[in-house]
């Protein structure tokens, strides 16, 4: 299947080797960079922790590229088979953005919540959910 | 027993023919390699699910362990070392991945020593890595005593300082007492002999005085559940490596010859591990 000769190809595994965990040992270091380990105090500044954030996914998003494609070798399949695996994983984005504002929005209202919780419930005078007894119902209706 | 032989090459033989009879084959791959991938993206899914739903309940929480904090232990002793011994779990796993490459390609050379040998490595790793996870575990649950239900990782939300020391000792008049930041991690310890947790008081900036609150409880269980799903896929494509490993030694491939197709197939598998753990790592322990 693959296009490498074999001696080509042994060498290109070894260099995923070294290529991943560099990349791993690099992630490590900016994390804790973020976190305020390396420098003393650069976790006060949320630019250096945001910052640090997008470096680590952008370099996990690399990692899983090339295992994708040179490991698992989908690099050398047909575009339709890459595409109908790749593709549905785009669905993906809309869900990380859709659940991910949704914890937001929990955590906003959380306040509210507790307030809500704490009122004491409303004595109600009439039946809930029911009709207005004015309601027009046909005859025939059942 | 020759006779097995030839009955076993002619079923294959006429499999090899009447796999495929929709003409032009459009993917050009067999259809066990195709339902591999077609497995691997539905996996993807579901670890995606867990993944999102843990980030979900990070964003909806004010406060959150700090990754660095929490997972800063390693054996033999060593305390205070964040992330580093996930770190050799990452290595364990990506030297697993190389070794289960280079089996592939000694399969497509059709070269049975060579595949069981840097199968058996891969195995190797893997056992390593799960290993190293147990240890993780039981660290996390004997010593620290977080459970699925119970988080004592817990978060500052406002600076201050500590009214008493760990062992819930007022501090003398005089004495320095410890301070701490709004962000900072702590753990809530446990008395040996009462099985009380010890939570530390504090007064804050503000004048106000409070107790060390236990973490978001969701913490414990999204922890267990993450990493031992991924734990659990490493242990079935452990199994399945052995199995597979040792029809390979047995020349069972040989006779197929179809270039270790089935070595290829726990091969994707076997990627797709280490694949979620750098997504599980991601999240869990770097950011």
């Amino acid at each position: 299947m693959s296009t490498l000769s074999y001696e080509a190809s042994k060498k290109r595994v070894f260099f995923g080797l070294g290529l991943l965990a560099a990349v791993t040992l690099v992630e490590v270091f900016v994390s804790l960079l973020g976190k305020g380990h390396v420098i003393k105090g650069a976790e006060d500044y949320s630019l250096v922790i945001y910052t640090a954030g997008i470096i680590i996914i952008v370099l996990s998003l690399y990692k899983a590229y090339f295992i994708i494609f040179e490991f698992m070798h989908m690099k050398y399949e047909v575009k339709g088979l890459a595409l109908s695996v790749l593709l549905p994983t785009a669905l993906l984005i809309w869900a990380i953005i859709a659940f991910f504002q949704e914890g937001d929005s929990w955590k906003n209202r959380r306040e509210q919540i507790k307030a809500k919780d704490a009122q004491p419930a409303e004595k109600l005078s009439e039946p809930q959910g029911m009709l207005p007894s004015d309601t027009y119902i046909p005859e025939n209706w059942l | 027993m020759a006779t097995v032989d030839t009955v076993l090459e002619h079923e294959h033989d006429v499999q090899q023919g009447d796999a495929w009879d929709g003409g032009k084959e459009p993917f050009k791959v067999s259809y066990g390699k195709l339902m591999m991938w077609y497995f691997l993206l539905s996996d993807a899914f579901t670890f995606a699910g867990f993944l999102i739903a843990y980030g979900a309940l990070r964003f909806s929480s004010p406060t959150w362990p700090v990754p660095d904090f929490v997972f800063s232990t390693a054996p033999f002793g060593i305390h205070h070392a964040p992330l580093i011994f996930v770190t050799f779990m990452s290595f364990l796993l990506i030297i697993s991945s190389v070794t289960m490459v280079r089996a592939v390609q000694e399969g497509h050379r059709e070269n049975k020593n060579g595949v069981v040998f840097w199968m058996i490595l891969t195995i190797i790793g893997g056992l390593g890595f799960l290993g190293c996870q147990a240890w993780e575990w039981t660290n996390l649950i004997g010593t620290e005593h977080m459970t699925v239900s119970t988080n004592p990782f817990g978060t500052h939300l406002v600076n201050g300082e500590y009214l008493d020391d760990d062992h819930g000792h007022s501090y003398k008049d005089g004495e320095a007492r410890e301070t701490f930041k709004a962000g900072s991690s702590y753990l809530i310890h446990k008395d040996h002999d009462t099985g009380q947790w010890l939570q530390r008081r504090y007064i804050a900036e503000d004048g106000t005085t409070g107790v060390q609150a236990f973490g978001p409880k969701a913490f414990g269980g999204l922890f267990f559940f993450i990493t031992g799903f991924h734990g659990f896929h490493v242990f079935s494509g452990v199994v399945f490596l052995i199995i597979i490993a040792m029809n390979a030694a047995s020349g069972l491939y040989v006779k197929r010859r179809n270039g270790y197709e089935m070595v290829e197939k726990i091969g994707l598998y076997w990627h797709f591990v280490d694949l979620v753990w750098v997504f599980v790592f991601l999240v869990f322990y770097l950011l």
